[in-house]
């Protein structure tokens, strides 16, 4: 069975590799609707604020890093844990027909929204032919 | 045909309900909170204090509610599904939506009026304090 089918809110942990020390990295949950106009993907990052947010493009391929701020409250012992808190980072690559210069991306309530919009198409080049 | 012993009780139920039963308290020890769910929290706790934080991406702040009575916080809320037009087509539907509501025993009685919560990116930190009252006082033993 498929995992993140099942158990939807489990943050799945992928290969810290880049990660700071012993700070886990999560594969942020993720959805993908495409419409005419282009495609949008919605990210669930929440911690990061849009200033811990790295979003490249390399060769199509899209990544997103999203570096979290562990909250530690003051006088207070950890009782109970159902999350982890650790970075983000998950990559895309992107179809041909989307716009890579034209990306945008939104924050709010830690979910990170890029719209990609459809790339316009490349109208055939009509040469008018003068006559003399 | 003969079915081997070990598929059989690897389908077996019971032992399944059992095993399930099991990761539950390795999961969630003690009496802390319902069993798990949309959204998760975590809880400190101190002699004269609690907190609790919960991830809730995407869900706007006037569609969260939290609420404190007697030694039981409850958190509860919709997260609201995202917009998308007539025709779009889902390539990746990993989040969930809908309403949710959790509730987490405290360790003793809090200060209704002095609890102190904020939301942002996406992530609740509540703080909830002990009323002055119901902190366990020193009392001083007189000798002869």
């Amino acid at each position: 069975m498929n995992d993140q089918l099942t158990k939807p809110e489990t943050k799945a942990e992928s290969t810290p590799a880049e990660s700071r020390a012993r700070v886990p990295v999560y594969r942020p949950l993720t959805d993908i609707v495409e419409t005419d106009d282009g495609v949008s993907l919605m990210l669930e990052m929440p911690g990061v604020g849009a200033d811990d947010l790295d979003i490249s493009l390399e060769r199509r391929v899209l990544t997103i890093r999203g570096t979290v701020r562990i909250f530690r409250p003051e006088n207070v012992e950890l009782a109970h844990l159902e999350y982890g808190e650790g970075d983000y980072e998950r990559a895309f690559t992107l179809s041909e027909d989307l716009d890579p210069e034209r990306i945008e991306a939104e924050l709010r309530n830690g979910v990170l929204t890029l719209s990609l919009p459809r790339a316009e198409q490349k109208l055939p080049k009509k040469i008018a032919v003068k006559t003399a | 045909m003969l079915t081997p012993a070990s598929s059989f009780f690897r389908n077996d139920p019971f032992a399944q309900l059992e095993r399930m039963t099991r990761d539950m308290d390795r999961m969630f020890p003690g009496n802390w909170s319902n069993a798990p769910g949309f959204p998760a929290v975590n809880v400190w706790r101190g002699d004269e204090a609690v907190a609790i934080t919960s991830e809730l991406p995407g869900v706007e702040l006037e569609d969260i509610e939290i609420t404190v009575k007697d030694t039981t916080f409850t958190l509860s809320g919709e997260r609201k599904a995202p917009d998308a037009p007539k025709g779009a087509r889902w390539h990746l539907r990993e989040r969930s939506h809908g309403k949710f509501s959790r509730a987490v025993k405290l360790p003793f009685v809090v200060d209704p009026d002095k609890v102190e919560a904020r939301f942002k990116n996406g992530v609740l930190q509540v703080a909830l304090h002990r009323p002055d009252a119901d902190k366990p006082r020193r009392i001083e033993i007189r000798g002869e």
